[in-house]
């Protein structure tokens, strides 16, 4: 992937297919310590530590008829590159949680690029689920929590009317660029 | 700068409208998003989609995503489903083709011959 925001949106279209109502996505950037961590949560349907073993090492794996998917794979590659690392944290029945971190200056990490557009792939398309969106660059941080968002607009406008979702566009570009100070957000070029 | 209590004043704008929007979608674009679709571009293919549909106020169109439809090295593939037609699969998409799509196609209900995956197949 050329960009992470788009493994984001890759990563997260698993949560979505594992029947979760509720998904956090963190994108956290730390220059102190030269760090940008990458976090998706989901109340999904979870895995079994066997199932995870399969997930992140498929190369490794008796062939199988199931197809081999390569999404969580490319993640953990993309973090391994970049002097960084990558976990699965999964409970059956209970949830799963993605953990990528990288090194911000590492010559090989992909500009995180436009999250954004990631975030407005998944929440107008997916109304029935709440996302909750954390964003911190040293010290100045925001969030989005579409519960909030739906307690004020009530049991008759979804998330996906056109004046919510363009609201929902202002929101995360005011705030990204308020973080960013108007430079490419985990640009690398 | 943008805050949630502006949601207040957009439900009471919307409520009134929603009655209108109720139409069934007749025409449904479907955009392939597997971890394939992702890599070769269907982001912005589908963000160009949503922005041309939106553009043009097509109330009876709708944009929604899928998984895997099988034919990554035709990547980013689109689907377009209209009532009484045969699907169109539009392949190797791009947003500047999303947008003759919507045009020739959705609007006018011309086919975009060249960019179906019978096009490139042959
Ligand atoms: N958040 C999750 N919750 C439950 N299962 C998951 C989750 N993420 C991944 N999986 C499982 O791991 C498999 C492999 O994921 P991935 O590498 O993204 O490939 P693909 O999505 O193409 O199958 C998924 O098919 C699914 O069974
Ligand atoms: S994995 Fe490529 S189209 Fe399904
Ligand atoms: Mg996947």
């Amino acid at each position: 992937m050329r960009e992470l925001s788009l493994n984001v949106l890759d990563i997260t279209q698993n949560s979505i297919k594992a029947g979760a109502t509720l998904i956090g996505i963190d994108i956290l950037e730390n220059m102190d310590l030269d760090r940008l961590t990458i976090r998706i949560s989901d109340n999904g349907c979870g895995m079994s530590e066997e199932q995870v073993q399969k997930v992140v090492n498929p190369f490794y794996t008796t062939r199988t008829t199931r197809k081999v998917g390569f999404g969580v794979p490319f993640f953990k590659m993309a973090a391994q590159m970049a002097g960084g690392d990558f976990s699965i944290d999964s409970t059956l029945h209970k949830g799963t949680v993605v953990t990528a971190w990288f090194q911000l200056s590492h010559i090989d990490r992909p500009p995180l690029g436009d999250i954004n557009a990631t975030l407005l792939s998944l929440i107008p398309f997916n109304p029935a689920i709440d996302f909750v969106y954390n964003r911190a660059r040293d010290g100045l941080s925001f969030s989005l929590d579409t519960r909030e968002m739906r307690q004020i607009l009530g049991p008759d406008v979804p998330l996906n009317a056109p004046e919510t979702v363009q609201w929902l566009r202002e929101f995360l570009e005011e705030n990204e660029a308020e973080l960013t100070g108007g430079s490419p957000s985990g640009a690398s070029t | 700068m943008k805050s949630l209590a502006e949601l207040q004043a957009i439900k009471n704008k919307v409520r009134a409208n929603v009655e209108m929007r109720e139409g069934e979608a007749s025409t449904r674009i479907v955009v392939g998003m597997a971890t394939c679709g992702i890599a070769a571009g269907a982001r912005p293919v589908l963000n160009a989609f949503v922005d041309e549909v939106g553009k043009r106020q097509l109330s009876d169109v709708m944009v929604t995503q899928t998984g895997c439809i099988g034919i990554c090295q035709y990547e980013p593939v689109v689907e377009v489903y209209a009532p009484g037609k045969e699907k169109v699969t539009y392949v190797k998409m791009t947003p500047e083709k999303a947008v003759r799509v919507v045009n020739d196609h959705i609007v006018n209900g011309n086919v975009v011959t060249e960019y179906t995956i019978g096009a490139a197949t042959k």
